[in-house]
């Protein structure tokens, strides 16, 4: 990329003359960023010129599309845990991000966006490549800002990242006018924020409700846990374990929150939700108390809210007040972080072991596997299932890798059958539901954690969304494993055409290029194989390949991911078959 | 949805204090446009503090769903704190002016009268018009409306609510205390938009 040798800049004394763009990168390095995501443009470009000179200090990832920057970005700062960093220009550049905006949002991905606009005097005059946006950016960003002189670049980028990663995290933009970036001012030293008066990035931990809690939780007969992505958000991993361990109550996680406890841990009974598994669901209207820990109550996991869990008391923990009786309405509210509240919790409750009461979930389950997830993992059909490839995957990863999934069937196929041993191993546009998230996204969680194995496994139909991406893969030299299921439609839609539409399939059948020719143009190994036996081998060789290797798995076409709740349902109406 | 209950809404007044800062009245709008809300009346200026802004902002909706929106309002970044209201725990005034042909208003109306009538006061009077100025609850500001539509009235504004709370112990305390504390920051405009004919740029 870049030829000549250079020498990373130090950070300058107060007083330096610096170009606004400069400005902007010292204070990336300040702030630990070591890895940006971006696609220049006109409007970026006087922050494109200041880093040709950073190349020690920040990596540059050239994208294909900024869509693909963003989502690289939300991988990179779910696998790392540090704030993901994009760059775009202006117009075009800067609407791309929208997307994944939307997706960082509603999945609390803390992102730092920075966009090129054009300059200041040109703003609101339609001029080339010029788009509003602050005001297309408002309702999915957490904060944004407009910066129209250099002066202001290292107070308002301080900011920005103070925004993006407390609380409860989310994604930043700032908008950087073109003479801004150029603009030569006194630079006065760049200090990292730690406060803004307006700003309260926590609630204030409330002893009286941990007490209600912890009396409620101690009185409880059948006590059951849900978590979500704030365990793993507040870092609260270890706590999360202690409080469950000590309690003795089986716990079941969202989609966002897969992974913040291993996959085999005893009291952990599966997924919630539309497509979760049986037990828990069923289970959610048996408890009698609920304790929901940062988790947002999705409708995908609640299914109709008149009959979610009516029998329960509901304790809910959460650092965004906000989400404190949004969907559900409360019991006892815990507001804070879990990092904090946690431990006080744990502190309170008796030691038990709910060992009937964990029970009927193994019952539950072995029902699950009798009528489901037995077929679904070893099929005696001649077909391959998605539900095999993820098997045979985690018989060679050994639950040690990162899964990346996209959106649909084998997103959710992915998410219940994966083993995962570690927490920030299970990236997924959840929230959002975004097609063509995976491909980008885990070529920025293998930046955010190059010592792991990164397989994204993707839909034929997602994969297509942002195929240009295997440029990205084949520039960077980055290793990133990528398993296609292909079943030869948009099988999700196919789905619910099938069992909601009378099977009038419409527009769903969707046909595929010649994925390994297509990887090859790119420079990437690939396979693809539509036979059982060489399932085992295939998987092998792309784990053991070095460097990056896509595999496209043909698979049953009409497969149907069960359990399910059906719209409109309770979450104890979900149909096995 | 029709063998529901109605339900039951009700005129509430939310209260915002804020920064001062481009861009936030949008990020407050859109919570309401997003859920597809109508704001019926909505004021927003300075407060006793500078730098700290005041909204006034009435819908009319029902208090699970205005409690709701407050907590989206006051999880913004700027936002530093946000009440909500019936009109019962509130006192609140509209502001309206209302131009009158000065020739039929004086020949034809007892103005006197009709002006100590509808607690109106006369803020201007030009030979081709005169203005006059009410303050009050809708019904009030309405009433003067009919009184002077046959004298040929020929145009009116409203203001939107402002309110105060009954119930708070005053917020001015806590807001000066908070202006002591850490002052606010001067709103950066673009200072650029009227240099356009000096400057040639790619």
């Amino acid at each position: 990329m870049l030829t000549q040798e250079k020498q990373v800049p130090a950070l300058p004394e107060t007083d330096t003359l610096l170009s606004g763009g400069q400005a902007l990168l010292h204070a990336l390095v300040v702030e630990g960023v070591d890895t940006i995501f971006g696609y220049p443009g006109g409007a970026i470009m006087p922050i494109y010129d200041a880093l040709y000179d950073f190349e020690g200090d920040l990596k540059h990832v050239l994208v294909r599309h900024e869509q693909g920057g963003i989502h690289a970005g939300q991988g990179y700062a779910r696998s790392s845990g540090k704030v993901g960093v994009v760059f775009a220009t202006s117009g075009p550049g800067a609407t791309n991000l929208v997307t994944g905006l939307a997706d960082a949002q509603i999945d609390s991905t803390p992102l730092v966006c920075i966009t090129g606009q054009v300059f200041a005097h040109l703003l609101g005059t339609d001029a080339f490549q010029e788009a509003d946006v602050i005001g297309i950016t408002t309702p999915v960003t957490k904060w944004n800002y407009q910066i129209t002189d250099a002066t202001e670049i290292p107070e308002v980028i301080a900011k920005a990242f103070h925004i993006a990663r407390t609380g409860r995290p989310g994604p930043v933009l700032i908008d950087i006018t073109k003479n801004a970036q150029l603009q030569k001012f006194s630079f006065q030293g760049y200090t990292p924020c730690n406060h803004i008066r307006s700003y309260r990035p926590k609630p204030i931990v409330r002893k009286e409700y941990i007490e209600q809690a912890a009396e409620l939780i101690n009185s409880a007969q059948k006590p059951f846990v849900l978590w979500g992505q704030g365990v793993m958000l507040g870092s609260a991993e270890q706590e999360f374990k202690a409080f469950i361990e000590k309690t003795g109550i089986p716990a079941a996680w969202t989609i966002m929150g897969a992974g913040a406890l291993p996959s085999d841990h005893p009291q952990n009974v599966g997924m919630l939700g539309m497509h979760g598994n049986y037990g828990p669901n069923v289970m959610t209207n048996e408890c009698d108390v609920l304790i929901a820990i940062g988790m947002r109550f999705d409708d995908r996991v609640t299914g109709r809210l008149d009959k979610y869990a009516k029998q329960a008391k509901i304790i809910h923990l959460d650092i965004d007040p906000a989400e404190i009786d949004k969907n559900v309405k409360t019991t006892v509210p815990v507001w804070g972080d879990c990092k904090e509240t946690l431990p006080l919790l744990t502190q309170l409750v008796e030691a038990k072991q709910h060992t009937a009461w964990l029970e009927q979930f193994r019952e539950f389950e072995q029902k699950e596997i009798d009528a489901v997830i037995r077929e679904e993992l070893f099929p005696s059909s001649g077909e391959m299932t998605m539900g095999e490839a993820i098997q045979q995957l985690n018989e060679l990863t050994k639950g040690e890798a990162i899964i990346v999934t996209d959106v649909g069937q084998h997103q959710m196929v992915a998410c219940r059958y994966a083993k995962l041993n570690h927490t920030r191993s299970n990236i997924t546009s959840g929230g959002l539901g975004t097609m063509g998230f995976a491909l980008p996204a885990a070529i920025g969680a293998k930046f955010g954690a190059l010592d792991r194995t990164v397989v994204a496994v993707i839909g034929d139909g997602g994969i297509q969304m942002t195929i240009q991406e295997l440029g990205t893969i084949m520039q960077s030299g980055i290793d990133v494993k990528i398993m296609i299921l292909n079943n030869q439609f948009l099988g999700m839609v196919r789905q619910w055409q099938e069992l909601f539409h009378e099977r009038r399939y419409s527009f769903v059948d969707i046909t595929s290029p010649d994925y390994v020719q297509v990887a090859k143009g790119y420079g990437i190994a690939g396979r693809s194989i539509n036979q059982r036996e060489d399932l085992t081998s295939a998987l092998q060789e792309m784990l053991s390949h070095p460097g990056s290797f896509l595999l496209e798995v043909m698979v049953t076409k009409e497969n149907n991911v069960f359990p399910m709740v059906p719209q409109g349902c309770s979450v104890s109406e979900i149909r096995l078959k | 949805m029709s063998e529901q209950a109605p339900i039951e809404r009700e005129e509430f007044n939310i209260t915002v204090y804020t920064e001062n800062h481009i861009g936030l009245l949008n990020r407050i709008a859109m919570i309401f446009s997003r859920r597809k809300i109508n704001i019926d009346s909505l004021n927003t200026s300075p407060s006793e503090i500078e730098g700290i802004h005041r909204f006034n902002i009435v819908i009319n909706e029902t208090e699970e769903v205005v409690s709701k929106i407050a907590r989206q309002i006051e999880k913004q970044v700027e936002v530093l704190k946000v009440y909500y209201n019936t009109n019962e725990d509130v006192i609140w005034q509209e502001m309206a002016l209302y131009k009158v042909p000065t020739d039929v208003i004086a020949e034809k109306a007892k103005v006197e009268r009709l002006l100590r009538e509808n607690g109106a006061r006369v803020v201007v009077i030009r030979k081709d018009y005169t203005v006059f100025e009410t303050t009050g609850h809708r019904e009030e500001t309405d009433n003067l409306i009919k009184v002077l539509q046959p004298f040929g009235l020929i145009e009116f504004v409203r203001s939107a609510r402002i309110a105060i709370i009954k119930g708070s112990e005053g917020f001015n305390r806590k807001l000066r205390e908070f202006e002591r504390a850490e002052p606010g920051q001067e709103v950066i405009e673009n200072e650029f938009l009227n240099s356009r004919e000096k400057v040639f740029t790619m």
